[in-house]
C-alpha cells in the first residue's frame, strides 16, 4: 500500500505532468479561463487516465509492440468517448464550456505518455494509482492556473466575486496571451523551486514521441531538425 | 465570399496555435529554426486537408445517417492515424524527394491535436465539403504562419541573457504570449474586408 501511495504522490507533486513534465500544454492553456473549467477538464482527464492505464496494463502482454501506439490510441479514444457521453449527459454546462477540448483528450500527450512509460510496464493496480496521481496532478495544475487567470482576468474565483468591485479586471488574462504568460511564469517558478532543491527537470517529453527511434537527440528534449537522422 | 472569409479568419483571427491553443507541442518543440518549422507546418497543412477530405464524407455518409455521431472521435483518430501511415508509405515510394523533406515530421502529426481539432470543428460548424477543405487549408496556413514567425522570434530570444529560471520553456511561452497579443490586431479585419 505504501508503494501505491508513493506512486500517487509522485504524480501529484514530484512529477506533476503539467508543471514538471510540461506535458498536455494545449488543454492547460485553452480551458483555464475559469477555475471551474480547469477542475472539470482535470477530472474528466483523470477518469480517462485511470481507465486507459488500467486497460493498457491488463492488455500489455496481448498487444504486439509494433502496433502498440495505434492500439493505445484506440483504447484511449474509446475511454474518452465514454467520459464525453457522461459529461454530455450529466454536466451539459461544462460540456459547452470545454467544447472541442473534451474530445481532444484523445491526443493529450499525458495519457499516451503514461501508457507508454508506466502502464505498459507495471501491474494493474500500480497503473491505476499512477493514472489517479497523474490525473490529480493535472487537475491541481489546471485549477491553480484557472484560479490565477480568473482572479486577475475577471476578479472572481470559482465564480465568487473577490476583487471584481475593487480593481478593474484585466481581461487580457482570460484571453490567449494571458494563458501563455501565466503558464510561462508558473513554469519559471517551478524551475526556481526545483533549482533550490538541487533537482533538474526530468526530460520525459521524448518518451512518447513517435519519432524517437530515429532521433539522435532522443531523451534530451531537443527537437531541432538537425537531430533527426 | 464566404470561402474567403473562412480562409482568412482561420489564418489570422482564429489562428489555431495562437488563439485556439491547438498544436502547442510542435509549436514549442519544432520551432527552433525556420527551416524545420516550415517543413513541419507544410506536413501538418497537407495532413489537415487530407484528413478533412476523408473525415467529412465518413461523418456525413456513414456516421450521421446511422445515428453514430458519438463515434466520431474514435473514427476520426483512426482515420488520421491510418492516413498518416498511408501518406508516409506513398511518399517514400513515389516522391522520395518530398519524403526526405516532410517524412520525419509525419509520425509526429498523428498525435497533433490541431489535426483532430480541425476535423471535429468542421463537423461542429456544419460546413459543406468545400468549406471544410478551405477551413482545413486556412488552419494549416495559419499554423505555418505562426510557426515561421515564432521561429524567427525564438532564434532572437534564445540569444538573450534571461534569468536562469526563465531559460528554455518559460521565456518561450512569454514570447509566444507577445506574438499571440500581436495577432489580436487582426480581429475585425476579416469582417471588415468580406462583409
Amino acid at each position: 500500500m505504501a508503494k501505491h501511495w508513493k506512486t500517487l504522490l509522485n504524480g501529484i507533486i514530484k512529477e506533476n505532468p503539467v508543471l514538471v513534465l510540461a506535458l498536455g500544454t494545449c488543454p492547460t492553456l485553452a480551458v483555464t479561463t475559469m477555475a471551474f473549467n480547469g477542475l472539470g477538464m482535470g477530472l474528466a482527464a483523470t477518469l480517462v487516465l485511470i481507465g486507459t492505464n488500467t486497460m493498457i496494463s491488463l492488455l500489455k502482454n496481448v498487444i504486439p509492440s509494433k502496433v502498440r501506439i495505434p492500439a493505445y490510441i484506440t483504447i484511449i479514444a474509446g475511454m474518452v468517448t465514454i467520459v464525453m457521453l457522461l459529461v454530455q449527459g450529466f454536466l451539459p454546462d461544462l460540456n459547452k464550456q470545454l467544447g472541442i477540448f473534451l474530445p481532444l483528450i484523445v491526443v493529450n500527450c499525458i495519457i499516451l505518455a503514461r501508457a507508454e512509460m508506466f502502464a505498459s510496464k507495471n501491474t494493474v493496480l500500480a497503473s491505476a494509482f499512477d493514472g489517479l496521481g497523474m490525473g490529480l496532478g493535472f487537475t491541481l495544475a489546471l485549477v491553480l492556473m484557472g484560479s490565477i487567470r480568473e482572479l486577475i482576468g475577471s476578479g472572481t474565483i470559482f465564480g465568487l466575486t473577490v476583487t471584481k468591485d475593487v480593481i478593474d479586471p484585466m481581461i487580457i488574462f482570460i484571453l490567449a496571451p494571458g494563458g501563455f504568460f501565466v503558464f510561462g511564469i508558473l513554469i519559471a517558478i517551478t524551475n526556481k523551486v526545483l533549482a533550490k532543491r538541487g533537482k533538474t527537470r526530468p526530460e520525459t517529453g521524448c518518451a512518447m514521441c513517435p519519432s524517437r527511434e530515429f532521433c539522435k537527440n532522443a531523451g534530451q528534449g531537443d527537437c531541432s531538425e538537425a537531430n533527426f537522422q | 465570399m464566404k470561402l474567403m472569409s473562412i480562409l482568412f479568419s482561420a489564418i489570422l483571427v482564429n489562428n489555431f496555435v495562437l488563439s485556439k491553443f491547438m498544436g502547442i507541442c510542435p509549436f514549442l518543440g519544432v520551432s527552433k529554426n525556420v527551416k524545420s518549422a516550415a517543413g513541419m507546418s507544410v506536413a501538418v497543412t497537407f495532413v489537415m486537408v487530407m484528413a478533412s477530405a476523408v473525415t467529412w464524407p465518413v461523418y456525413t455518409f456513414l456516421l450521421e445517417p446511422n445515428g453514430l455521431n458519438y463515434l466520431s472521435t474514435i473514427a476520426f483518430i483512426l482515420v488520421i492515424a491510418s492516413l498518416v501511415q498511408l501518406v508516409e508509405t506513398a511518399l517514400k515510394k513515389y516522391i522520395p524527394s518530398l519524403y526526405e523533406a516532410l517524412g520525419i515530421y509525419l509520425p509526429l502529426i498523428t498525435t497533433n491535436c490541431a489535426v483532430l481539432g480541425v476535423t471535429l470543428l468542421n463537423i461542429e460548424s456544419s460546413y459543406t465539403f468545400l468549406e471544410t477543405l478551405v477551413n482545413a487549408l486556412g488552419a494549416g496556413l495559419g499554423f505555418l504562419l505562426a510557426m515561421v514567425l515564432f521561429a524567427g522570434v525564438r532564434s532572437r530570444v534564445e540569444r538573450c541573457n534571461t534569468p536562469a529560471c526563465f531559460k528554455g520553456l518559460p521565456i518561450t511561452l512569454i514570447a509566444a504570449s507577445i506574438v499571440s497579443l500581436s495577432f489580436f490586431g487582426f480581429s475585425g479585419v476579416v469582417e471588415g474586408l468580406f462583409h
